[in-house]
């Protein structure tokens, strides 16, 4: 079986600091899989890199066995890439069901026509609610995204990069600024997506126990550099990681 | 958020052609349907400017240009080849706004914000300089006169049912622009255009394709007002033509896609009753957008929404 | 091309250019510290010239007497214009937009002020006592005048580089540019610092309005002139950056100097064009240090 994304040997730095040093994994189709690490470690910059906003400074990033270093993140979503964000970016003013649907019309190579009423897209329409099923939230669908919670808003981050049926999400940091309960829900959640919508997932998180709950591999980050790489009992029980993590607050 | 207002595009569209039908009938002075054809003319021209503008973020200063370029198409071909060339004079200054706002569109969308408002301004008035000075080929300052349209088209209630009926094709099918999978996406590059490059779109391509479209628009409104006017001016192609244009649109209400039309028959009414009886037209459009802007933002349709929801929504809970 | 003329293009355009400099510079500084795009600027250049005319009119003072008055007059005007309208504005979603509306209105406004007060003949400002003639300099003939204008603006330009480079004040407005939450954070009072930084953008500006006004004659069509030529200035040099200014002044200026001997019909098409090509092919200025492109 192919990876289906391979990092190799990234490097990447600002000015002086060094954000990503000889980062190298593959990760295999189906994987749910988790990077976490202190705050600083890079695992945000990291995500920039794979989907295309940040050039790395060497090494190579291949995509279902397709380079894509160097790609802008418009063609590298057009390949089957999908990503939400830590701040939450949606459309807001545009109805719930729209922020969705926009997602699954660009899919079909629909979003630039120019002379059919978009409710009269029946396969894209259907997708989106899908969708929104799934994230439970399709009883929002007619309401504009800014009157959402934040935890919706942050689901329908989510939703709209489904919207791609994209064979990689990436999730920065999904459960970020929700309670403790609305965290469960959404590690529950995120499982039955990844099931649901045959996804190869990578997630940032804080929280250990989404991490530890229902990811297959987690890659520790730490200053830049993969630190530990294997399934959530061998991370737990490895004392660099351990060592990595003391003073910091783990939820 | 005013895709699915059905009742309200009914009444739009009522209006326009049972009342802009009916003026001839009810016997309208010519005088009056001037004042209607320039109402027509420039509601197509502010709709056409808020494709960029409300839609889709981007604040032009320099869609004069195209108005200019629409008006001067027709003013050049009567003049230098014959008056017979009326409407192929229309087709020139389409054709001409397509290629250069094509050709200036991927110059000026690599930037945005007041970069990219700046860079409009100055290229509208480079051509308005140019216009100007090139005395011997377009008149300068003096502008074209007797621009009479040919055949039928001499006929004052023909020219303005021809008017009318443009109008209202052009503006459905701005709307149905409005409506589709394209008006949402120029609608999402103005909310978060970082989260349309993650949905697969490209922003640039988007907002030329908008910029391309409205400028055309801009141009059919400039041509057939020569033929309204019977005549032609630099000043069409001044800033200041651009600044109107804004100012209809923002006194309607730039949130709204009716809007702009509704403020241009606003502006247009207030200006021939009082723009007419004092030098000072200015200092009160200046005031008049002060106002808007400070106490007005969404525009007089927009602020009637806003109101409309508020009472409503104090009703259902007065009644809970 | 005999070298007196050389020189004495040289210096029309180096004069023009400290104008220039002294307009851009307050609309570049305003720009830089507070985001704020005032498309206005020119109109209290052209207040400054009204206020000086009107002072030696009514109380027959001496040119630097209104020069000064000039500035003033248009300072504060700039204060009641940012304190009573603009403030309002801060801080709404595409502020931009509403910025560029709302200072466009106050041209309408002002320059029909301008009329209703003062109509709209040409009034004109004799240049001061003194200056009216030329000096011979190296057996090249220059108008005293402008030779003047190059000298204060020497003066103004080390005053400026001093109060922003060593003062408090000039570094605070330096470092915290373009994010006024930035400013607030660091404890600066931000509706105060907005309000001075307007007032003397806008004093700067009426100063140039009254030094120009012995030049060119004094009408309500000067403002908009000198908008553009700032936005072209402030383009060259780069928004935001005070020093830029200064460079695309004196290149604006000197290529406006030639052109309008060499090809005088089409000389301020000759200005468009330079600012058309530096918005292509340099958006940020021809002197700024990186890229600060957004999305």
């Amino acid at each position: 079986m192919e990876p289906v994304l391979v990092l190799d040997k990234l490097d990447k730095s600002f000015g002086g600091l060094t954000v990503t040093y000889d980062v190298s994994f593959s990760v295999m189709p189906g994987e749910i899989s988790a990077i976490i690490g202190p705050n600083g470690a890079g695992k945000t910059t990291l995500f920039n890199q794979i989907t295309g906003n940040l050039l790395p400074d060497k090494g190579r990033i291949l995509f279902k066995n397709e380079q894509i270093t160097g790609l802008s993140p418009q063609e590298i979503v057009a390949r089957g890439m999908g990503r939400s964000f830590q701040i939450t970016s949606i459309f807001p003013e545009e109805s719930v069901l729209e922020n969705v649907r926009i997602s699954c019309l660009s899919r079909r190579k629909e979003a630039l026509n120019p002379f059919r009423n978009v409710a009269r897209f029946k396969e894209a329409t259907d997708q989106a609610y899908f969708v929104l099923e799934s994230l439970g939230l399709a009883k929002h669908a007619e309401r504009p995204a800014f009157e959402l919670a934040h935890g919706d808003q942050k689901l329908l981050d989510i939703g709209i990069a489904l919207g791609l049926e994209p064979q990689l999400l990436l999730l920065d940091e999904p459960t970020a600024g929700m309670s403790p309960d609305e965290r469960q829900l959404t590690r529950d959640l995120i499982k039955r997506l990844w099931e649901e919508f045959n996804l190869t997932l990578i997630f940032i998180e804080h929280d250990m126990d989404i991490v530890f709950g229902i990811a297959q591999i987690v890659r520790v980050l730490q200053l830049g550099r993969l630190l530990a790489e294997g399934p959530p009992e061998e991370i737990r029980n490895n004392p660099e990681v351990i060592t990595a993590y003391l003073g910091e607050e783990v939820r | 958020m005013e895709i699915r207002n059905n009742y309200k595009e009914i009444v739009f569209w009522a209006i326009l052609f049972v009342i802009f039908g009916s003026l001839p009938i009810i016997g309208s002075s010519s005088y009056h349907l001037m004042l209607a054809s320039h109402i027509l003319l420039w509601g197509l021209f502010a709709v056409a400017f808020n494709m960029l503008w409300g839609v889709t973020g981007m604040l032009s200063f320099g869609q004069a240009l195209y108005f200019g370029l629409g008006g001067y198409g027709v003013g050049l071909m009567v003049r230098h080849v014959g008056s017979d060339w009326f409407v192929p004079g229309i087709g020139l200054g389409l054709i001409a706004a397509a290629i250069l706002s094509f050709a200036i569109g991927l110059l000026i969308i690599r930037v945005s914000g007041v970069f990219f408002t700046v860079l409009t301004l100055a290229f509208g008035q480079l051509v308005w300089q140019i216009t100007f000075r090139w005395y011997e080929f377009t008149g300068g300052d003096d502008g074209i006169q007797g621009i009479i349209p040919p055949g039928i088209l001499s006929n004052k209630l023909f020219y303005y049912y021809a008017t009318l009926l443009i109008v209202i094709a052009s503006i459905w099918l701005l709307r149905r622009i409005s409506l589709s999978p394209l008006g949402v996406l120029l609608r999402c590059v103005r909310q978060n255009p970082n989260r349309v490059s993650f949905i697969g779109q490209s922003v640039r391509y988007s907002q030329l394709r908008i910029y391309i479209v409205s400028s055309v628009f801009s141009a059919l409104a400039g041509g057939l007002m020569a033929g309204v006017d019977n005549s032609i001016h630099t000043d069409m192609l001044y800033w200041t033509t651009s600044g109107e244009v804004i100012l209809m649109s923002v006194l309607g209400g730039i949130g709204q896609f009716f809007g702009p039309f509704i403020g241009t028959a606003v502006f247009i009414v207030i200006q021939e009753f009082v723009g007419a009886k004092t030098e000072y037209w200015p200092l009160i459009i200046g005031l008049i957008m002060m106002t808007m802007v400070l106490l007005l933002p969404r525009g007089l349709v927009g602020e009637f929404e806003a109101l409309k929801t508020r009472l409503q929504s104090r009703m259902v809970a007065d009644r809970g | 091309m005999d070298l007196s003329f050389l020189v004495v293009q040289l210096i029309s355009g180096l004069s023009l250019a400290t104008l220039l400099f002294l307009v851009a510079s307050g609309l570049t500084l305003i720009f830089g510290v507070g985001n704020v795009f005032n498309f206005a600027h020119g109109s209290f250049y052209m207040l400054g010239a009204y206020f000086a005319y009107q002072t030696i009119a009514a109380f027959s003072a001496n040119f630097w007497l209104a020069t000064l008055a000039a500035g003033i007059g248009a300072g504060i005007a700039g204060m009641i214009a940012e304190s009573l309208f603009l403030r309002r504005i801060y801080g709404r979603t595409e502020e931009g937009g509403f910025q560029i509306l709302l200072t466009y209105s106050f041209i309408l406004v002002i320059d029909d002020l301008v009329k209703i007060i003062w109509g709209t003949e040409y009034k004109t400002i004799l240049r001061p006592e003194g200056l009216r003639g030329s000096i011979e300099l190296f057996g090249i003939t220059l108008p005293s005048y402008n030779l003047a204008i190059i000298g204060i603006g020497f003066v103004l330009v080390v005053v400026a580089w001093f109060i922003l480079g060593r003062t408090r004040p000039g570094r605070i407005a330096r470092a915290t540019a373009l994010d006024r939450e930035m400013m607030n954070a660091m404890g600066v009072n931000v509706p105060l610092t907005m309000t001075l930084v307007f007032g003397i953008a806008t004093m700067l500006g009426g100063f140039a309005g009254a030094l120009a006004a012995p030049l060119r004659s004094v009408t309500p069509g000067a403002g908009i002139e000198v908008i553009i030529d700032s936005l072209i200035v402030v383009v060259i040099g780069g928004m935001g950056n005070f020093w830029g200014a200064w460079f695309g002044a004196l290149i604006l200026g000197e290529v406006i100097a030639f052109a309008v001997v060499l090809v005088p019909e089409w000389a301020s098409v000759v200005s468009y064009v330079v600012m058309v090509l530096t918005l292509i092919f340099k958006p940020e200025g021809l002197f700024a240090p990186r890229s600060v492109r957004k999305v």
